[in-house]
């Protein structure tokens, strides 16, 4: 069985959904080829498990458009006689494994959180109020990888070949323009240990910034719910939930979330869940290991003391 | 430009949705159904275009069951002007969506499709993604700004990141994210208008798409429940919780 996977882009080094997803293939068992499309074909070739790495450096491919991706990922998968086309369930998969899928003629299985056998999948749907398992009857399994959900794959250890690949070229239908990308220090909400996590309890975007003392020393990420991103209290990029970024850190601090079925969405499975909120019947609560009804204007900052 | 617009009619995001016994699917029965949340988003940005200037006309198009003509009444009454529902009472997978949007989209030559970037029940996020593969279209997905250009469109995109913008060639696809507008709620007046506006009901076969499934659900369970925990009295008493219980700081 050879199995196709797709690179997370990346300007600096292997990326954690590149990891996870190599992790998701492993369960599958056989033969994978890693697809590196942009630079850092041969960064790649370390990595544990991958049998070949094929590098896609061309220029078209300096801001992975989904227009050039898409076609360049259909004839890999073509020529190489992949079964299997694994892609992260980050932005950058949901914007091309589907286009890829409907260039192949098959449908898509999104968002696996477990694999069952070569054809079928484990896959929440409704927010993750239901586990569905589902069985494709399609030559080329399309799929996106929940990263929360499987092992990372050793960045180190590996000893691929490189190979180059080219795709169909510059599709011309669409333009990199620009990016406001966040700066942080901090590590991704996507890989982070810890997590501290905000919402419309915060009341403010300048109130986060107690969010961010305590970050800093537990070594944390920040995150929110989409009420507070909805605010403008912070980026959209903050946002853990159904349809935002799912997490599922060692620890989670939820600080003035109220716990709509929508963020718990995207963040239940964390191991350890904590919940600072002054309203004591806060959904939140159902789901936190331990509770702290509390003022979190006094109880954020004599934590961030306390834990020093 | 016309625009057109793609609608599903879900299970309301404030139901807690329930597992069916036999784990066929979830209860769909007797359960309160809506508009997609990220397709009221889609109608919005069209209306808010042709209230701009930018388009003349807007379609809106579902797939489903004969109910989900509340759905696209829903849309008509938030301005679109015209609605087309593929009437079936079968299961449709998005790449068969997707297929039968293309078929719809050669009859009606929109300038823009726009669609929700996900449907929040079975959480694919697939259709505007396969049906710009279809046309060999460009598409501007989890879109937060929607501005027509002359021959193009640039779409801000939300990103794992941050925000991304791309430049799209006309015709193109955009699917929403939730921070692109806020939809309006109807008027009474606009929905007694939505009424008497167009809306056609289509034959799936008369489109001539395979809509056959090609994802067989074996089951449908309910998740792990997550034990309740504790509640602690203090900040101090947390912190022990944390380092001597939980040994995670």
């Amino acid at each position: 069985m050879n199995i196709l996977v797709i690179a997370e882009p990346s300007t600096g080094g292997v990326k954690a959904p590149t990891l996870t997803t190599l992790g998701a293939a492993a369960k599958l068992g056989g033969s994978v080829s890693l697809l590196v499309v942009g630079p850092g074909g041969a960064e790649a070739a370390s990595v544990a498990g991958v049998a070949k790495v094929l590098s896609a450096d061309g220029a078209e491919y300096a801001h992975p458009l989904a227009e050039n991706v898409a076609p360049l990922v259909a004839k890999v998968a073509k020529d190489g006689g992949f079964g299997h086309v694994l892609f992260p369930a980050t932005t950058f998969g949901k914007n091309v494994a589907p286009r890829v899928a409907a260039l192949l003629d098959v449908q898509q299985i999104s968002d696996i959180t477990a694999v069952e056998s070569a054809d079928t999948f484990q896959r929440p749907i409704y927010a993750g109020n239901a586990i569905a398992t589902v069985q494709s009857s399609d030559p080329v399994k399309v799929v996106t990888v929940r990263g929360t959900a499987f092992e990372a794959a050793a960045a180190t250890g590996g000893s691929a070949s490189v190979e180059s690949v080219s795709g169909t070229g510059d599709a011309g239908l669409s333009k990199f323009v620009g990016q406001e990308l966040t700066k942080s220090e901090r590590p991704e909400l996507t890989s982070a240990r810890v997590i501290v996590s905000g919402g419309r309890g915060m009341q403010s975007g300048d109130n986060f910034v107690m969010l961010d003392a305590l970050a800093d020393k537990l070594g944390a990420a920040v995150g929110a719910s989409r009420a507070a991103v909805d605010a403008g209290f912070v980026p959209n990029d903050y946002q853990v939930g159904q349809t935002g970024k799912i997490v599922a850190p060692e620890l989670y601090i939820a600080v003035g979330i109220s716990g709509a079925i929508q963020h718990l969405a995207g963040m239940k499975d964390s191991k350890v869940i904590v919940a600072i909120n002054k309203d004591e019947e806060a959904p939140i609560f159902q789901v936190a290991d331990y509770g702290l009804v509390a003022d979190l204007f006094k109880a954020v900052p004599e934590l961030t003391q306390a834990v020093g | 430009m016309k625009i057109l617009v793609a609608v599903k009619r879900v299970v309301d995001y404030n139901v807690k949705v329930r597992v069916k016994a036999d784990n066929t699917g979830v209860e769909t029965a007797n359960v309160k159904m809506s508009m997609n949340p990220f397709d009221e988003i889609a109608v919005e940005e069209a209306v808010r275009l042709k209230e701009a200037g930018k388009a003349t006309e807007i379609v809106v198009v579902s797939i489903g069951p004969a109910a989900a003509q509340e759905t696209l009444r829903t849309a008509l009454a938030m301005g679109a002007d015209r609605a087309i529902l593929v009437q079936t009472d079968a299961e449709v997978q998005p790449l068969a969506v997707a297929k039968t949007l293309k078929a719809i989209v050669a009859n009606e030559q929109p300038g823009l499709v726009i669609l929700g970037k996900q449907a929040i029940d079975d959480d694919a996020n697939q259709v505007g993604q396969m049906l710009g593969a279809l046309l060999n279209w460009p598409q501007g997905t989890f879109a937060s700004k929607v501005v027509p250009g002359d021959g193009s469109v640039a779409v801000t995109r939300e990103v794992d990141g941050g925000l991304e913008t791309v430049e799209l060639k006309l015709p193109a696809i955009v699917t929403t994210d939730l921070r692109l507008n806020e939809p309006r709620y109807a008027s009474l007046p606009n929905i007694m208008k939505a009424k008497k506006k167009p809306l056609e009901t289509v034959d799936p076969a008369s489109l001539g798409v395979d809509m056959a499934p090609r994802l067989k659900t074996l089951k449908v369970v309910e998740p792990p429940k997550r034990q309740g925990g504790i509640k602690v009295g203090s900040v101090e008493e947390l912190v022990g919780k944390l380092k001597n219980e939980a040994r995670v700081i």
